[in-house]
């Protein structure tokens, strides 16, 4: 009830972004929508978007709310969802005959190890007082040499049925199974907003941790509660993207996804200073870049210049975001409406209104 | 704290120099503990100049990043940039116009273009500067790609001359086994290194622009209340980290010859990590230039030391994880107790204004 | 004989979302002059110097500077033109030293001579004899220092306007009497200063003319030898003047052998404050009186363990607690209303509805949300109780008003229905209206039987709502005033006993 109360304005980027790129793609063939069935299961552009971002909309998530707490980003998290998914991998395979409840055993094991990362960083964040970035530089820095020693150097290989069915499809069930997941895992945060105050705490301590003090809000715990949550979520991450390439390659698994999911976190409306969030937004915000990284391979841009593009267009969107650039627009145009106040045009007092709206977002 | 200044004229250590001294003694330490460890390779000057040798890039970058970070800012794109350079000087020296001159002046314009678009962005609108460096980042690494995939190997006749080109210092060297004296030698990216740490630490000691980055990075609100030109301060740090990158990636092919895909890759966490190391705080406002080449020597004289003691190249990564942790932590507990030692020290009223005359007597004369 | 006029506001308009800071306000400050502009807190004074100092845009109106039109936009350009100011936060930076803060954004010079600059400001510390080194960091220093500092720097600098915005709150009396030469000597110079102050006595001490503001609104400009200290306290007041008197005090009965509510034993925190006793009877007001930094605040805080509390003990209705975090102060039905309203008491960015509810949520528990439609008719109800102005229910506290925010935050409280409530500088920076709505609020709690402290810089506010008042001096109390006639001068003149009992033992 409370969440459907709130306002909407802060999604008003991230979702004319992300009406902006299906239009471009209309435009570029009207089968964009086009859904084929193969084996029984649905394949086809918006089944392979929800499909490809399912791991950056669990990072994300956990991001957001890292952000939203600790005014500061994780940059380990796909160095953590290695390590763990590494602990998965280590596991199944010396279990010998792979059942569902080696998997499921396998996933709890991997899941206690993310948590214990999430750990590791959240308590040099909150007791030691480091920068999120920094205290995640060093498991950057040192996470796949970890993950390396943990599954033995070979990028060994998860040749069962199990895992490939969670990596691909379960028989009879139309659904790829990774976007199954993450809609149980979206379905499961949803309950925990529900029936906590995470929401609540969570602003407070990243708007005023002073103030949440003298509440009764611990900021610490607060702020190590999101990290263990962040751990979680990089080994649910590490979990999908592991069975998703059916082999535990150490090296590059998730390789900078942080990126991907702080820019989702943007997109998305959050303030990277902290402070209020919205978890939809961080999430569609994951759903329009795995649609821009799609968007550009359709327009067969060569593979090479897909950075540019991606690096133009969301430079592009921080400036229309920017409140500076709003400001002086406002102000501009406040000024062309008292000149000719008749000719003040519908059209222009529409695009301020828009403007404003997205900027809520900036402030 | 008018007591302590009383009871003991000197004035305490700033943050900046603490944390500098810190990281100055650690790699003192580290280097003798070298030294004794493994004399057969530490001992000799050569190895220690080939620190500078082959690390000048990362060195140059992490100044640049340091004077960004003092200003409050981070600046994530220099190592695609850099990278960027190399491919682009390697593209050109190919080509039938190559000139070494010319090389220069596109890794220059390559940098300070970056450093003028990302700082105007970040500065002037005032934008999430780990956004718009990323996507810097992005823009380098795409660029690079579309410019050339394949490594190119310079084989200009000048450039070749000048990537082989060492000073040698005959005074200075090892007998080798045969007892044959082998000189020391410098590449010229060393002496970049050394003219750029003495030119920018000037810069931030000495000039009115570098103690205004100190102040935008101690509190952005109170320097444009005594009248700084905030926006224009930290416009300037991106730039110059932009021209560093440049110079940083004309100095990497210089070393290595050849432009490539992977060229500086990465390097940007290594930069930050050397500047956090060298005693850099990213809330700003806080670190020293001399820091910058001490913290990236720290870290690379611990993966020396890794490979020398035989310790698989994939661990090296976990033992720099565990370096960091280190300082990380022993910063952070060094910031708290100063901050402690202040309120107690602080407080007694009995040493809070003392009257007039005790004042000047005590004052320094 | 007025001098000629160097600085002239006219019809200056400015407002933020949800009020408006200055309404065509006019000002003069002419040469030679100490000027002091006085009005209560929210009054628009710092707003006025803001926009003098372009640290604000003004929304309309003109300035001229000695004839010439100006508009300034950055503080740097205010300074190029001789304009010093000294603002009443400090604004300086803390990682710099001392010397460097003196001169840092003044000069044009590309490099940096420390060797001149440090001599340059051991001579300008010397001569104004602060007690700091220039090669200190300025972090070392102390507050009152510090602000000394920052006015050696406005008076270095060779201005025809110097603005002192509330520069004495931090200041004891030999600085201020430091100060108040530094001042003559410039007026003699020729400089055009003006003067924000509390203390009415410096304004009579110091300054030649006075203009009055008052809602944003100029009142008008007098000298100061025509115009009596009544005829000024009623022009900053208005009519409140008149809603003010009206307060008439809850005195509850209090005998020796009642047990008060809440009894503190040698209670003592990392803040610094001295092991003090305290006690508060059901029903009963009691205020904490000193000049700022004497510990007033660091007392109550300690009592509801905001600073960690180093010892002592609490005891609530004879029974020993255990308070060692705010929580638990919460969980024993103690509510605090913290000194810095933007740093410790709002939630800038969440809703008013949020703002309200947090501590009674807080206190429910983590996993018992209250409902939406719980939490709604909670914000509700004390947004009509208390006359808090939203919009809705649903706008962030940041486009309140001050004094809105604040009953915000009277209202968090008012909703855990505490026992005993401090209320630390309730009425600090909003408009006179709503002082008078707290006060009368104060009253009327206590007459319901909640434990209240009130603490105001303003001592007569104190006055007219406390029943007990302690005087805190240096960190210590120096002793307690009951009675239903105290003045300000009987709180003064024990300020001024208690120091030198301080100085005896």
């Amino acid at each position: 009830m409370r969440t459907m109360k709130r306002s909407f304005s802060h999604l008003v980027l991230p979702i004319s972004i992300l009406l902006l790129l299906i239009i471009i793609n209309l435009i570029k063939g009207a089968d964009y929508f086009s859904i084929t069935v193969v084996n029984g299961a649905f394949y086809g552009n918006i089944p392979n978007i929800l499909f490809g971002a399912s791991e950056l909309v669990i990072l994300s998530i956990g991001m957001t709310l890292v952000t939203a707490a600790s005014r500061g980003q994780d940059i380990s998290i796909g160095e953590s969802a290695t390590i763990s998914s590494a602990v998965f991998v280590l596991f199944v395979l010396q279990a010998g005959e792979v059942t569902l409840l080696v998997i499921v055993v396998g996933f709890l094991l991997s899941c206690v190890v993310g948590l214990a990362l999430g750990a590791f960083n959240g308590i040099l964040v909150s007791v030691f007082k480091v920068q999120p970035m920094i205290a995640s530089l060093i498991l950057f820095t040192g996470g796949r040499s970890i993950a390396f020693m943990i599954d033995g150097k070979l990028s060994p290989i998860l040749a069962n049925d199990i895992s490939n069915q969670i990596g691909t499809v379960i028989p009879g069930i139309p659904i790829q199974t990774p976007i199954i997941l993450t809609v149980v895992f979206i379905v499961c945060i949803a309950m925990l907003f529900k029936t906590t105050n995470l929401r609540l705490y969570v602003e407070t301590v990243g708007i005023n941790p002073n103030a949440a003090r003298l509440n009764g809000i611990n900021p610490k715990k607060i702020i190590f509660l999101t990290f263990l949550i962040m751990g979680f979520c990089t080994a649910v991450a590490g979990f999908i993207a592991v069975n998703k390439a059916g082999r535990h390659d150490s090296v590059n698994l998730l390789k900078l996804i942080m990126m991907d999911a702080i820019l989702a976190v943007a997109i998305g409306g959050n303030p990277l200073i902290g402070g209020k969030f919205s978890i939809t937004g961080s999430i569609i915000g994951a759903y329009t870049i795995e649609v821009l990284n799609r968007t550009l391979l359709r327009l067969e841009i060569e593979p090479a210049m897909i950075k540019v593009f991606k690096a133009v267009f969301i430079i592009m969107l921080m400036i229309i975001a920017s409140p500076v650039v709003r400001a002086s627009i406002r102000k501009a145009l406040d000024r062309v409406r008292t000149k000719n106040p008749t000719k003040g045009s519908a059209a222009m007092v529409s695009m301020v209104s828009t403007m404003d709206m997205i900027g809520e977002k900036g402030e | 704290m008018a007591s302590v200044n009383m009871i003991k004229p000197k004035a305490r250590l700033s943050n900046s120099n603490i944390l500098f001294l810190i990281a100055a003694v650690i790699f003192v330490l580290m280097y003798l503990f070298a030294i004794i460890s493994f004399p057969g390779s530490f001992l000799q000057f050569q190895t220690f100049f080939d620190l500078f040798n082959l690390n000048a890039p990362l060195i140059i970058m992490t100044l640049g990043l340091c004077i960004v970070m003092i200003g409050g800012g981070i600046d994530i794109s220099i190592g695609a940039v850099c990278g960027l350079v190399t491919m682009a000087c390697a593209v050109f020296l190919e080509s039938r116009m190559g000139s070494i001159g010319g090389a220069i002046l596109i890794s220059l314009g390559i940098g300070i273009a970056f450093g003028i678009l990302q700082g105007y962005l970040i500065a002037y609108l005032e934008i999430q500067p780990f956004i718009i460096t990323l996507s810097g980042l992005f823009l380098a690494q795409g660029l690079l790609t579309t410019l050339h995939k394949d490594p190119i190997n310079v084989t200009m006749g000048a450039f070749v001359r000048l990537r082989d080109f060492d000073f040698v210092i005959s005074w200075l060297g090892t007998k080798n086994r045969l007892g044959v004296f082998i000189p020391c030698e410098i590449k010229p990216g060393t002496i970049i290194v050394v003219i750029l740490l003495v030119i920018l630490a000037s810069l931030m000691k000495w000039s009115r622009f570098g103690r205004n980055v100190y102040a935008v990075g101690g509190n952005s609100h109170s320097a444009m209340m005594l009248g700084i030109n905030v926006k224009r301060t930290v416009f300037i740090t991106y730039v110059i980290s932009g021209l560093t990158a440049g110079i940083a990636g004309f100095v990497y092919i210089m070393t290595t010859g050849a432009g490539n895909v992977g060229n500086a890759a990465g390097a940007e966490m290594k930069a930050i990590a050397s500047a956090i190391i060298g005693g850099t705080l990213l809330n700003g406002g806080v670190g020293n230039l001399l820091g910058a080449p001490i913290g990236t020597l720290t870290l690379l004289v611990i993966n020396e030391l890794i490979r020398a003691a035989g310790v698989q190249s994939n661990f090296q990564a976990m033992v720099s994880g565990l370096l960091l942790y280190f300082f990380i932590v022993l910063q952070s507990i060094i910031m708290s107790l100063r901050d402690r030692r202040r309120v107690s020290i602080a407080l007694p009223p009995w040493l809070r204004f003392p009257g007039k005359g005790q004042v000047a007597s005590q004052r320094q004369p | 004989m007025l001098s000629e006029t160097i600085l002239e506001m006219k019809d200056i308009s400015k407002s933020f979302p949800g009020v408006k800071a200055l309404d065509s306000v006019d000002f003069k400050l002419r040469k030679s002059e100490i000027h002091a502009l006085m009005g209560e807190n929210g009054a628009g004074k710092s707003t006025l110097i803001k926009v003098i100092t372009g640290v604000y845009e003004k929304d309309a109106g003109l300035i001229t500077l000695q004839g010439e039109p100006i508009h300034f936009k950055s503080p740097q350009e205010a300074q190029n033109k001789g304009i010093g100011t000294v603002y009443q936060e400090i604004m300086l930076c803390p990682n710099l030293t001392v010397a460097e803060n003196m001169y840092i954004g003044r000069s044009h010079s590309p490099i940096v001579n420390w060797k001149q600059m440090n001599e340059q400001a051991a001579r300008l510390l010397q001569s104004l004899g602060i007690p700091a080194s220039p090669i200190q960091e300025l972090a070392s220093c102390s507050l009152a220092v510090q602000q000394m500092i920052a006015i050696a720097r406005a008076v270095d600098m060779d201005c025809k306007i110097l603005i002192l915005d509330e520069p004495t709150s931090s200041l004891d009396e030999d600085e201020v009497h430091k100060l108040f030469e530094l001042m003559r000597e410039l007026k003699a110079r020729g400089v055009g200063i003006i003067f924000i102050t509390h203390f009415l006595e410096q304004v009579y001490e110091i300054s030649d003319m006075i203009t009055v503001l008052r809602n944003g609104k100029l009142i008008g400009e007098y000298e100061t030898s025509s115009l009596s200290q009544i005829e000024l306290i009623s022009k900053m007041l208005g009519n409140e003047l008149e809603d003010i008197t009206k307060i008439k005090k809850y005195e509850p009965h209090v005998s020796d052998t009642t047990i008060p509510v809440l009894e503190a034993v040698g209670i003592s925190s990392v803040a610094g404050v001295r092991p003090f006793d305290f006690a508060i009877h059901k029903g009963e007001v009691n205020g904490f009186a000193g000049l700022l930094g004497s510990g007033r605040s660091e007392s109550v805080r300690a009592i509801f363990s905001a600073d960690k509390v180093t010892g002592g003990e609490i005891r609530m209705h004879g029974k020993k607690v255990k308070i060692r975090s705010p929580l638990h102060a919460m969980k024993h039905r103690i509510g605090y209303l913290p000194e810095d309203r933007k740093g410790d008491g709002i939630i800038e960015d969440l809703s008013v509805r949020d703002n309200i509810i947090l501590t009674l949520q807080v206190l429910k528990g983590f996993f018992k949300p209250f409902s939406w439609k719980q939490a709604e008719a909670f914000a509700e109800e004390y947004i009509k109780k208390l006359n808090i102005k939203t919009p809705t229910s649903n706008t962030p506290i940041k486009s309140l008003s001050g004094g809105n925010q604040q009953k915000v935050i009277l209202a968090r409280w008012l909703l855990t229905n505490p026992e005993y409530l401090i209320l630390d500088e309730p009425t600090r920076g909003i408009d006179v209206g709503t002082k008078v709505e707290i006060q009368k609020l104060v009253i009327k709690l206590a007459a319901s039987g909640m434990s209240l402290t009130f603490i105001s810089s303003e001592i007569d506010e104190m006055l007219r709502t406390c029943s007990r008042l302690i005087v805190m001096k240096d960190r210590q109390i120096v002793g307690e005033l009951r009675g239903t006639d105290l003045s300000e001068n009987d709180v003064m003149n024990m300020i001024a006993q208690g120091g030198e009992n301080v100085c005896a033992q």
